[in-house]
């Protein structure tokens, strides 16, 4: 992986602001050592299991026989390079389809995600969202926003009429990873 | 990110004396082995537990996390019956926890009638005391009023509070409360944390729990709080941080600084690995592997080491 020389760059969350003495460099290699181990020994299962086909359980002899195999064996880059998938993860699948804005007062929520994820509506509209998933999923407006549905189960459906306008940025409270965003013009 | 107070390391770029430093060094000096037998999974940053075994003065306690009691769907048909075998695990262990800690989810929908059962079950641990947070399960729709109702007595804010135990300074934060995307701690949280340990010897044992890791996890997901790289600077000076989440279904663990974090598995469904699929969704596995990747987790801490053990477990 080509991100392993930037990984090793990058500084850690909690690691000093400014130049380097002597006593620090220790205080700070010496973490950095064990991380790298502690990312070899638990981190290469999660790695290895993202490296073997989909729906791999993370379970606990998949996650951890291989920790201890590394621990013994395997190089450091290797521990990196895995994290390096953490830090700097590559957009998913469900981020290809960007917030190219679609005119429409619908929406769907499906597959964790509401689609179109932007749309546009003039002032007065009312937007309708249908959970088609089998979990439930709220429609639930950011920063104190106007609106807030129930949990909706499957087939349910939440409306809204929006009187003024505005950018609206939306997510789902049992699964706030999916946000969304409605754009109400004049 | 603002600088700690730190009287100890005043002065010193590192915000860290020396005394520190050789103990910090001695402690993230030490090889880190994982011992893995029979389903566990041993993490030795310094402590074992079999040591501590004998050991009156050693803390013992359990973390059970993201139980989703209410949860419906083929990823797991039944969570109730998956958290009371669960539970009877614990009850099982010869460990006599001086605590239980639920780091969240513990009902799948805020639900009353969720939160009357998760709280019958826990009442069902052989323990000195059961402690839980928040996840974002239990907020789907008041911001948390039903869950303080039901768990928040005795606690601050929007439902955090701190506790001391056999010499470990133990720290309970709430981060799935004004979500956007991210965990987030907020200005009154963060000010509590900083307060919170201000009169503490660096050299006390810190243990954070949370419902989402306070560690860049996977932010896509939302694995990760916005806020957490404050509330760790408040903490740069201790010689031994803990911080133990949910959340994300499977273990995990990284070290930085002077900082170990280790993210439970779950009792009810397993979610992806980081960037596996396109977003964190319940898996559901072939049947008969539910349990391998369900469990549970005991710690142990022994005066005079400067990390906790902490162990996995399958589900039973």
């Amino acid at each position: 992986m080509t991100r392993i020389g930037r990984v090793r760059r990058r500084p850690g969350k909690i690691g000093p602001d400014k130049g380097h003495t002597m006593r620090q460099s220790w205080s700070w290699v010496l973490p950095r050592m064990v991380f790298l181990l502690v990312s070899i020994a638990m981190g290469a299962g999660v790695l290895a299991g993202c490296a073997t086909t989909s729906n791999t359980a993370p379970s606990a002899d998949t996650a951890n026989a291989q920790p201890a195999q590394a621990a013994t064996g395997t190089t450091g880059t290797t521990g990196m390079a895995g994290m390096a998938g953490m830090a700097v993860p590559p957009p998913g699948p469900g981020a290809a389809s960007p917030d190219a804005p679609v005119a429409t007062d619908t929406v769907a929520i499906q597959n964790f995600a509401y689609s179109p994820a932007t749309v546009t509506v003039k002032v007065g509209s009312t937007v309708t969202w249908t959970n088609q998933d089998q979990d439930q999923h709220t429609v639930t407006a950011m920063n104190n926003g106007p609106f807030h549905s129930a949990p909706l189960n499957t087939g349910e459906s939440y409306r809204y009429t929006f009187t003024a306008p505005g950018h609206f940025d939306y997510l789902c409270t049992i699964h706030p990873f999916m946000t969304a965003t409605v754009v109400v013009t004049p | 990110m603002s600088a700690p107070r730190d009287d100890a390391g005043a002065g010193k770029p590192g915000g860290m004396n020396r005394r520190q430093l050789l103990r910090h060094g001695a402690w993230f000096g030490a090889a880190v082995v994982l011992t893995v037998a029979g389903g566990e999974v041993i993490s030795h940053v310094g402590g074992d537990p079999a040591a501590a075994a004998g050991d009156p003065n050693a803390l013992r306690f359990v973390q059970l996390s993201d139980s989703h009691i209410g949860f419906h769907g083929p990823a797991n048909l039944d969570v109730t019956g998956s958290f009371s075998r669960a539970i009877n695990q614990v009850n099982a262990l010869d460990l006599n926890p001086d605590f239980v800690m639920h780091t969240g989810d513990l009902t799948h929908l805020s639900s009353p009638a969720q939160f009357d059962q998760v709280r019958q079950m826990l009442g069902g641990l052989r323990t000195g005391k059961v402690f839980v947070v928040p996840g974002e399960h239990d907020s789907v729709d008041d911001h948390g009023q039903k869950y303080r109702a039901a768990f928040g007595a005795g606690s601050r804010g929007d439902g955090w509070y701190s506790f001391d135990v056999k010499g470990v300074h133990v720290i309970a934060l709430v981060n799935t409360l004004a979500l956007e995307k991210l965990g987030h701690l907020g200005v009154d949280q963060l000010d509590f944390i900083q307060r919170d340990v201000a009169g503490l010897s660096s050299d006390t044992p810190i243990v954070v729990f949370s419902h989402i890791p306070l560690f860049a996890m996977y932010p896509t997901w939302g694995w990760g709080t916005d806020d957490a790289t404050q509330a760790l600077s408040y903490l740069r000076r201790f010689s031994s941080v803990t911080c133990l989440n949910g959340h994300v279904h499977q273990l995990f663990s990284k070290t930085e600084g002077n900082v170990t974090f280790h993210s439970a598995t779950t009792t009810a469904y397993p979610l992806p690995h980081p960037g596996q699929g396109p977003a964190p969704v319940p898996l559901t596995l072939p049947a008969g592997q539910l349990g391998d990747a369900l469990g549970i987790r005991d710690v142990t801490y022994q005066p005079g080491q400067h990390a906790l053990a902490v162990r996995d477990r399958k589900l039973a």
